[in-house]
Parts: C-alpha cells; sequence; structure tokens
C-alpha cells in the first residue's frame, strides 16, 4: 500500500448559526485553500463529503462551488463517525493508486437528522441519545462504583480545554458543582454531560507519500487504522460499561501501526457523554477496567491535556459529519506542534476515537510525525 | 403475519427463523443468520430488567427476553435489577414501536 499524508486542514468554529449546508461545506473548504497556498485545487482528484444532512448531490455541488472536477465525488454517511470513515475511504483511494489527492470535508447543522437512528425500534419510544446514555450511565456507576460527581469531571475538564480552543462552541468553564447542578435530563444524566449538537465544517486533504513530501514541512501520516462495527441497535450491546466495537478497532489500529497504547502521547476521544470518555480510556486500555475516571481525575489535577486536548466533543459541541474530522485536525495540529495553549509536551503520535450510536461502529486513527 | 402487525394489536411475540431457530431482532423478514423465513412466536414472554433510569417521574429500563431480545420498556413501578416482568402495553405510535412491562 502506499503511504498517505496529511498536507492541509481548514475549520470553521462551532456554533448555533442558521446556516445552509453548502455555506457551511464552502467556508470550511475555502479556510483550507487560503491557509494552504501550495494546495493546488486542480490537483484534487477526489472529494469526499461527510455529513448526515438529507441535501442531495453535496459532493459535485461543492467541487462546482469551488471551482474544481474531481474524478471521485461522493457523500459519505454513518451516524457521528462519518467523518473518520471518510478519511478512511480517502486512505483507501490513495493507498491503492486510484487517487493522489483527495479533500474530505465534514459539515453539520444544528438539526442535523443524524442525532436520532428512526430504525433502531428496540428502543420503543426511547430513541434519543439521552436514554442509551443514561443506561451506559448508570451502568458503568455501578459496576464500577463511580458517583455522578467523578463522572461530572470529564465535563469539567473538556470544557475547561475547550477555553482554549477559538472554534469551540463553548467557552466558559464549569465546576463539578455547576454540572451537577445543569438542567436534569434524567436521574443519570445532565445536560453539562452532553456533547451538544451545533453548526460547524471541517477539511482536510490527503495525499500519498511523493505529494506530502513535496507539500509540506510537517508532514503527519496516517499509519494505524482501525474500525469495527458490531450492530446498528444499542439493544444488542451485551456490555452497557464497555464498548467492544472501540476495543476491537484501537486494537487493529495499534497493530497496523505497530504501536503499543504505551506510544500515544495526545488522543482525541469521543466524549459524546461524560460516561463515553472513561468507557472508550478502558476499552482502548489506556487504562484498566473501571479505572479510567482516575486517569481523568490525574490529567485534570496535573492541567495534562493528552485526552481531548480541544475541548472533546463536549467541550466543541457535536456537529456530527464534521467531529470525526475536527478530531483528526486537533492530533495533526499537536503532532506538528501548532495547537497554542492546548499544545501537548513531546508528541510524537496520536490517536483519534470517532464512534456511532451508542458505540455500535468505532473508528480508530493513529498519526503520527 | 407480521412482527408490526401483530404489535399494532398489542400483541408481542418473538420472530424467529423457521430453518434455525435463531430470534430475528430487531424484527426484520429474514433471518439474518441464514436468509431463512421468519416465524412468531407468541406467548407471555418472561424477561428480565438489565439496567434502568428515570426521567422526570417515568422509569424507562431495558429489559432482556428470551434469546437475547432486549428491548427499551416504561415500567410503572420502581424497577430492580434482574426482576421478572412481562410485557403489559405494547405497540406502534407515530411509527415507532413503544414497549411496557410491569
Amino acid at each position: 500500500m502506499n503511504k498517505v499524508g496529511i498536507i492541509a486542514c481548514g475549520i470553521t468554529p462551532f456554533t448555533k448559526n442558521d446556516q445552509k449546508i453548502e455555506t457551511i461545506l464552502l467556508n470550511s473548504s475555502k479556510n483550507l485553500f487560503l491557509d494552504n497556498p501550495k494546495i493546488e485545487k486542480d490537483d484534487i482528484d477526489a472529494v469526499l463529503i461527510s455529513t448526515n444532512n438529507n441535501s442531495k448531490y453535496l459532493s459535485p455541488i461543492l467541487s462546482e462551488m469551488i471551482g474544481i472536477q474531481p474524478k471521485i465525488a461522493h457523500t459519505i454517511e454513518s451516524l457521528c463517525n462519518s467523518g473518520t470513515n471518510s478519511i478512511v475511504s480517502a486512505y483507501s483511494y490513495i493507498a491503492s493508486g486510484l487517487a493522489d489527492m483527495v479533500l474530505i470535508t465534514g459539515a453539520e447543522r444544528y438539526d442535523s437528522p443524524g442525532q436520532i437512528l428512526e430504525w433502531d425500534n428496540s428502543r420503543g419510544e426511547f430513541k434519543h441519545p439521552v436514554f442509551w446514555a443514561s443506561i451506559f450511565s448508570k451502568s458503568y456507576k455501578r459496576e464500577h462504583q463511580v458517583s455522578e460527581e467523578e463522572l461530572a469531571l470529564v465535563s469539567v475538564k473538556n470544557h475547561m480545554q475547550a477555553k482554549e480552543n477559538p472554534n469551540a462552541l463553548s467557552n466558559k468553564t464549569y465546576t463539578v458543582e455547576e454540572v451537577m447542578n445543569s438542567k436534569k435530563l434524567t436521574d443519570d444524566l445532565r445536560l453539562l454531560d452532553c456533547s451538544r449538537p451545533c453548526t460547524g465544517g471541517a477539511s482536510i486533504v490527503l495525499a500519498s507519500e511523493q505529494i506530502t513530501k513535496k507539500t509540506t514541512d510537517t508532514p503527519v501520516w496516517i499509519t494505524g487504522i482501525g474500525q469495527k462495527t458490531t450492530s446498528a441497535s444499542f439493544t444488542k450491546n451485551m456490555s452497557l460499561n464497555s464498548m467492544e466495537s472501540t476495543e476491537i478497532a484501537g486494537k487493529n489500529a495499534l497493530k497496523m501501526a505497530n504501536k503499543n497504547i504505551t506510544d500515544i502521547d495526545v488522543a482525541e476521544i469521543h466524549d459524546a457523554f461524560s460516561v463515553c470518555e472513561p468507557m472508550a480510556l478502558e476499552s482502548l486500555n489506556f487504562s484498566k477496567q473501571g479505572k479510567g475516571i482516575d486517569m481523568i481525575k490525574d490529567l485534570y489535577t496535573t492541567n495534562n491535556f493528552k485526552i481531548n486536548p480541544r475541548g472533546g466533543l463536549i467541550g466543541c459541541g457535536h456537529p456530527l459529519g464534521a467531529t470525526g474530522i475536527a478530531q483528526t485536525i486537533e492530533i495533526t495540529q499537536q503532532l506538528q506542534l501548532n495547537a497554542g495553549k492546548r499544545q501537548v509536551d513531546n508528541v510524537k503520535t496520536g490517536l483519534v476515537h470517532n464512534m456511532s450510536a451508542a458505540a455500535t461502529s468505532s473508528t480508530v486513527l493513529v498519526l503520527e510525525k | 403475519m407480521s412482527f408490526e402487525a401483530e404489535l399494532t394489536k398489542g400483541i408481542f411475540s418473538i420472530p424467529e427463523c423457521k430453518s434455525c431457530n435463531k430470534a430475528v431482532w430487531p424484527p426484520a423478514e429474514f433471518c439474518n443468520n441464514c436468509f431463512g423465513s421468519v416465524n412468531l412466536k407468541k406467548g407471555e414472554f418472561e424477561g428480565k430488567i438489565i439496567e434502568f433510569s428515570k426521567q422526570n417521574n417515568e422509569y424507562f429500563c431495558l429489559v432482556e427476553f428470551e434469546k437475547n431480545i432486549r428491548v427499551l420498556a416504561k415500567i410503572l413501578k420502581i424497577p430492580e435489577i434482574d426482576k421478572k416482568v412481562k410485557i403489559s402495553k405494547c405497540g406502534i405510535s407515530n411509527g415507532g414501536y413503544f414497549f411496557q412491562v410491569s
């Protein structure tokens, strides 16, 4: 397989603005080209769109709006991990030799139809994600004797880190008490335990080894990819306090990159809800089962931004189709030592974890300098 | 007779494959193991509560019936883990399923 690098990134602020999906796509792509003048638009072989929006033919539309005629142009949708799935598709085009340079743009509106999986009738009338998140939270607390206050620390930490991210939806910090006193959505979930749907876009360009080396002095390579889908319905999750798809995807990504989890210096973790962060940390083997919260406490008290430096989904907001790409941009910037006040020290290898629908599907990427 | 046709009448049934006897859940027209056609097993199925939470004053719970069939259902009394329950009410409302156990 050909080696694949990341050569350019562009992102919009995450907001609650009412914008057309085409406008979000264009803004994000425009930012990428303006920030990276070495990228020749006409060299783009493929344009992949990541979104859950119901508008059609978005890739040809974006291509026309940015004035290019790519060989390959289509949309990829997989709920919340559409972004990294698009990156994997782009990687495959380049690794196979079908394309040398691919633009991936993710975009979503605050009212995305991807927030609820209508097909999953096994959830009965409880289809909104807050219900599976409540069941996960209750099960995790019960299994590992973790308190609500301890889980609230995830939100405290990630809002604090998002404050250093100019594109994040939130620029406020919160105490554990404030998280605990935020609106109670269920007995096991507060409003500040949740990532919020928002409007935003993120773009990235992947390229072959030859083009990557020619285009950038700070290449970042995708060296590991792992994906696993265990089901579509939430109720097929046999464990309610661990993530099987994440465990498998993580192992495969690390194996492909020939790395161990101890080699990972910085990671973006899919904290759709507070409980997801410790569950994912444990499933990826960053910590032992039930000890994810201890790791989070340690990171918070030492002001260590290793996990979710951009503020996670909870701090940044969650424009579904853009999230996985925004996570990958953050790790790229970290590896390029270009993350400003969020920069983690001595970063050589990073990881992206992006998942869908109560962890029924996960994608894990390993990125290296 | 389809699962949904029965559910519309307030009857909960367990769809299983005529060929390999595997439960087909969520309900579908064909078995996801062997693509065999599906039969509806009827009866008063007993399930157990796996997990639960509460929104406002209403409890909801994850209930497991035979062959790993799990549903999210409403429950009127305070739930207990592993407590045995049966479907007391079910149907289709606004295109979506609903279940209640007691």
